[in-house]
């Protein structure tokens, strides 16, 4: 048969659809955002913030640490589980979020820099999308390492004999591996949120806030209301449950189906939102 | 007029762009075709407006507006015909020259080979080479203006949208840029320049538009809204052997309103009323003196003359 009679291959079909042009779309703003965001101040006060988890977990290994901590690696667990719910899920990731994904978009319109993404070929949905993978994927790397490092300094007073019965032999590398989940999750659910604040708002701070108050009280929320949050799925996801606390009002934890998908269809709703807004967005930094 | 030639005009349908209560443009109705048009008005005129609803970058408040066929709002589609320079000098951090044209070009959908080779293309056509791997941060003005332009050409668009694209460059680079101009005009691209440097433009201008508060005072080829500009007396310059014979002859002439030597006494400046009666008496002139005529030409046909006229003074036009 003659090549040029042919019929397109489905790599060949795939390419001639927009997904394929929307996804390099999507990789170059990826790239581009990658490099602003390393070489920018903002995100120097974001590491700042991801290193202090991981500077107070090395002060720990310095101080003599308690006999029964060492040898009972469950009841650590339980240590850090909460350390991971109340400190690096409630603050650490909340506000390096605020400062990651609602300055995306913002911070390009403060700076002027909006029209380069304006004036290109690139739908601003698309753009939205690629914005929102950029902040996902500097959150999501950071965060992940800040866990990392935290996680294994948490267990490093045990002894490399403990650890290793712990992580070979035990839970430990399902621990690790779904406080890793549970910090994707978190960077997709809140950075698709603090984006659009970025968008809505003046100064996204003051919603943030607001957030987090509502994020705070979850425990003493009824079970219906705890569902309209975000904190609830990811608490769903950690790998260690807690005891309840004394006025704790108790509900069943989301199942796994319901706590990833159910975040992922809300990003989902969210980053439509924020690409119908930006599809109307003007620049009026100009004059004439 | 068919689809095909709306296809091939940018098209303003009474768009009228109001920022609250303040007037931006008002019901402008505009047909441009191919070639190189200067968009011309005072400050505050209305056209960085007029330039950012052509490419979305503002919606208006009404009318509509088709470039080749597609709406501003579609920006894939747009940004495929039309390339904007705007007067913006704001730029993605950490980006050197390079990369700021490739990242575009990536963005539009080219592979790493083709946006390779069109950055170098584009550099190349904007004399950037040499500086492509510097940091647009640290570029002069001459070279932010330049690199912009780059970016504006750099994917071949049909429509070219230049906003004071001669800000901050030296003379020989001007004069290269503006050449650069005549040859997309005159390969069939539709330029739209709005400059302040109106004798530069002049030169390389087939259609004129003026604003004037947000209106279109005037549109069309410059030679056409020159002479719809009755109230001026048309000007023309006769370079001849004898100038002193040729202006005390015309100027005997009821419509001749004025017959200036000129600075080089090397030809007469006249000033007519009417154009048509001028030529024929010239040639009678020219006949009965026995004058050797250089060349005929006339002296107000361009966008400073019908600037002047229209919109009054400089308007802070500069030369």
């Amino acid at each position: 048969m003659n090549a040029e009679t042919q019929e397109p291959t489905f790599v060949d079909r795939l390419k001639a659809t927009p997904w394929s042009l929307w996804t390099q779309q999507v990789l170059s703003i990826l790239r581009l955002e990658l490099k602003k965001t390393v070489m920018g101040r903002r995100f120097i006060g974001t590491v700042i913030l991801a290193g202090i988890p991981v500077f107070l977990f090395f002060l720990r290994t310095l101080v003599d640490v308690p006999e029964e901590a060492v040898q009972s690696l469950g009841g650590s667990a339980v240590i850090f589980a909460a350390i991971f719910r109340t400190f690096i899920i409630r603050l650490i990731v909340f506000f390096g979020c605020v400062f990651v994904f609602s300055n995306l978009i913002r911070g390009d319109i403060l700076e002027k820099t909006i029209h380069f993404y304006f004036l290109a070929p690139v739908k601003r949905e698309v753009l939205a999308v690629g914005k929102f993978v950029s902040g996902v994927s500097t959150t999501g790397i950071l965060f992940s390492l800040m866990t990392l490092f935290a996680f294994f300094l948490h267990y490093l007073p045990a002894g490399p004999g403990e650890m290793q019965k712990f992580f070979v032999n035990g839970p430990g590398f399902f621990h690790l591996a779904g406080y890793l989940v549970v910090i994707w999750v978190a960077c997709i659910g809140y950075g698709a949120v603090f984006l659009l604040m970025g968008m809505l708002f003046r100064n996204p701070i003051i919603p943030a806030i607001l957030i987090l108050g509502w994020e705070s009280i979850n425990f003493l929320l009824p079970a219906m209301l705890k569902k309209i949050s975000i904190i609830y799925y990811l608490e769903s996801l950690c790998p260690v449950p807690l005891p309840p606390g004394p006025i704790t009002l108790l509900a069943d934890p989301a199942p796994i189906w319901v706590s990833i998908p159910g975040l992922l269809v809300v990003t989902v709703l969210i980053l439509v939102i924020a690409g119908i807004k930006l599809r109307g967005m003007e620049i009026s930094y100009s004059s004439d | 007029m068919s689809q095909n030639d709306l296809n091939q005009q940018i098209i303003l349908n009474d768009v009228s762009k109001f920022y609250g209560e303040v007037l931006g443009i008002n019901r402008v109705n505009l047909s441009i075709p191919p070639g190189v048009t200067s968009l011309v008005g005072p400050n505050g005129s209305g056209k960085s407006t007029l330039l950012n609803l052509l490419t979305g970058l503002l919606r208006p408040t009404q009318g509509t507006i088709r470039i080749l066929g597609t709406e501003p709002s579609d920006s894939q589609e747009l940004f495929r015909k039309v390339g904007y320079c705007t007067q913006f000098d704001a730029f993605p951090k950490g980006l050197t020259g390079y990369h700021f044209i490739y990242s575009y070009l990536r963005l539009y959908g080219h592979n790493h080979v083709k946006s390779e080779e069109l950055t170098w293309k584009a550099l190349e056509q904007v004399k950037l080479s040499d500086a492509a791997n510097r940091k647009v941060a640290g570029y002069s003005k001459g070279m932010r203006q330049r690199i912009k332009l780059a970016q504006s050409i750099c994917h071949q668009p049909s429509v070219l949208i230049l906003d004071e694209p001669l800000n901050g460059l030296d003379p020989m680079a001007r004069a290269e840029i503006i050449s650069l101009f005549q040859e997309l005009g005159d390969s069939g691209l539709h330029v739209l320049i709005s400059s302040h440097i109106l004798h530069e433009v002049d030169m390389i201008s087939d259609q004129v538009i003026l604003l004037d508060g947000g209106y279109v005072v005037a549109e069309g080829e410059i030679r056409g809204v020159r002479s719809e500009v009755q109230e001026h007396p048309i000007q023309v310059l006769i370079r001849c052997d004898n100038p002193s014979l040729a202006a005390s002859r015309l100027f005997e002439q009821d419509h001749v309103v004025e017959a200036k030597i000129h600075e080089d006494d090397g030809g007469v400046l006249i000033r007519t009323r009417d154009a048509d009666r001028f030529y024929t008496l010239l040639n009678r002139i020219v006949l009965d003196n026995n004058l050797k005529i250089e060349s005929v030409a006339p002296a107000d046909e361009d966008v400073q003359s019908v600037y002047e006229y229209l919109i009054g003074g400089d308007g802070g036009a500069s030369k």
